[in-house]
């Protein structure tokens, strides 16, 4: 590996411990921003000469606020810090600053730099690319690439969600326990929004909205090596684990949409399953269950199994049971339905989501489930009407085109495509 | 004489790694294992999970207690082990070295090994 790309991921790593004790130290984000890519042109200057220093982040840190400063006392007309006194007091001084950055406790400024980025304010586009941008250190280009938007909207998204957090006024002490918690549950919903923008795509978008869903899984790492006892982030962290495993598998040569129970299990990633895995093991013993447990567990139920035919239905039934009573929620009860229909036929998962209809009427998986539930119980007509109504509430042409295949399955004259 | 070398580097960044990085080194190592293989000098190889999925079972207490994390909390991790047959430690050095080319960045720690049993786990 060179030089330049073994110093990239470096930074990279060091990244949000880095900004978020800049964002204690400054209290406002454009400056630990800044002050952070200074601290790294610095060191993609330094490095290769004089080898990396002992404790990176610290390092950072310490060069990025000296940088800063320096830079506000020029724009107040003082006299500047010395170049040389900034560098040669740079090996004693980062020692003590180590010490100092141990003792004071970093994963409160971790945990806030991350909270910032999903405060209640900011719509869910704006959580996503704010954390994208300030704690990944993902380039503009690369979020609007991945969100499918120009430069420019992307760059004004982020201004936009930042003059919020300005004017939020989030609080720099270190939070209590029950804020701290809060926190938590929010970063985790936050992390959870990201994956999801990377997961809910077109083949043909792998690529760079693939990138979200592993930046999702090291955000959730992150975390969890913050609170490495927090069985939610366990769950949360197992989940997005499982769910990236299958990616390879989740649409065939053309594109379409290839169902969890038609996929080649071959192409799953092991070793995501394996991490996966063992986390909801680990999360298990807390006996401390959450929706990200319990979601994990059912993702693990269907990663355990070799083939699909081997999938434990019935767990899968009880742990939606407990997930639904947990958040209540009629796309919940639809999953449910899914499995319920494995385990008591067509007939009983039917009779269960027809009282959703109401809610989920706008809901492409709704009508879905419904016509292959209906198309299971030999009631063709009816199911090609469900199946009319999820084409045209399709959110991407790979959902429309496995609907398709359906009514091809029908056959006849279907009025497929009608509606697109 | 065999040795282990344990692998120790910075989680953080080998996490920040992209996946293609991450197959270059990987690729890169699987060069050097090969000729070990073929030399008849490489014993079992392994990489170990992030230590986010590591628990620790404390046992100079009774009951012994369990941890989440890692044993111990470090900077560098111990991320992965081999273990080789190797006349001397000039030699396991040589072949540290290369590995090290291969995926450069944190240590390895070379550990003569008192006791060996291979044993057999179904794959």
């Amino acid at each position: 590996m060179t030089d330049t790309v073994w110093i990239s991921s470096v930074l990279t790593a060091a990244r949000p411990q880095a900004i978020a004790a800049l964002l204690r130290y400054f209290r406002d984000l454009d400056t630990a921003e800044e002050a952070f890519q200074e601290a790294c042109l610095r060191a993609l200057k330094a490095w290769p000469k004089n080898g990396p220093p002992r404790d990176v982040a610290a390092w950072l840190i310490m060069v990025g606020r000296n940088a800063a400063l320096d830079s506000k006392r020029r724009q107040v007309r003082e006299r500047p810090l010395p170049a040389e006194e900034l560098i040669s007091d740079l090996s004693d001084a980062e020692a003590a600053l180590a010490d100092e950055i141990d003792k004071t406790d970093y994963r409160d400024d971790i945990l806030r730099l991350l909270f910032v980025c999903c405060h209640p304010e900011l719509p869910a586009t704006q959580q996503v690319a704010l954390a994208l941008r300030i704690v990944s250190g993902l380039s503009v280009k690369q979020i609007a690439r991945a969100f499918l938007v120009s430069e420019a909207a992307m760059e004004q998204r982020i201004t936009r969600a930042k003059s919020r957090i300005g004017q939020a006024n989030i609080p720099f002490e270190a939070p209590g326990a029950v804020e701290r918690a809060e926190r938590v549950a929010a970063v985790i919903a936050m992390i959870y929004l990201v994956f999801n923008e990377g997961y809910t795509s077109e083949s043909g978008e792998q690529g760079a909205r693939g990138a979200l869903c592993v930046e999702a899984i090291r955000l959730s790492r992150l975390l969890l090596g913050l609170y490495p006892t927090e069985p939610e982030v366990m769950g949360l962290t197992a989940l997005l684990l499982f769910q990236n495993a299958r990616a390879a598998g989740r649409f065939d040569a053309d594109g379409t949409v290839v169902l969890l129970e038609d996929q080649n299990r071959a192409l799953w990633d092991r070793r995501q399953i394996a991490e996966g895995l063992a986390l909801i093991d680990k999360a298990v013993r807390h006996r401390r269950p959450g929706p990200h447990q319990v979601q994990a567990a059912i993702a693990a139920i269907h990663a355990r199994a070799a083939r699909a035919k081997d999938t434990d239905w019935a767990q899968i039934d009880l742990l939606y049971g407990t997930l639904e009573r947990m958040q209540p929620s009629p796309v919940i009860t639809l999953n449910r339905a899914v499995a319920v229909a494995k385990v008591r036929g067509p007939a009983d998962a039917l009779a269960m989501i027809e009282p959703l209809a109401s809610k989920l009427n706008g809901y492409f998986y709704f009508h879905g489930t419904r016509g292959a539930l209906l198309l299971q119980l030999g009631r063709a007509p009816e199911a090609r009407v469900a199946f009319d109504r999820a084409i045209a509430l399709a959110n991407t042409p790979a959902e429309a085109a496995h609907i398709r295949m359906h009514l091809d399955k029908i056959g006849g004259h279907a009025s497929a495509g009608s509606s697109a | 004489m065999q040795y282990a070398i344990l692998c120790y580097h910075d989680e953080k960044v080998t996490c920040a790694w992209s996946q293609e990085q991450d197959d270059a080194v990987m690729a890169k190592l699987g060069v050097v294992q090969e000729r070990l293989a073929r030399q008849g000098k490489l014993g079992p190889v392994a990489r170990l999970l992030p230590t986010t999925a590591a628990t620790t079972l404390r046992k100079d207490r009774e009951p012994a207690l369990v941890i989440d994390g890692p044993f111990a909390e470090t900077k560098e991790q111990l991320l992965g082990f081999y273990v080789l047959d190797a006349a001397s430690l000039d030699e396991v050095l040589e072949i540290a070295r290369e590995l090290g080319q291969a995926n450069p960045g944190g240590a390895y720690e070379i550990r003569p090994i008192g006791l060996f049993y291979p044993g057999k786990i179904a794959t």
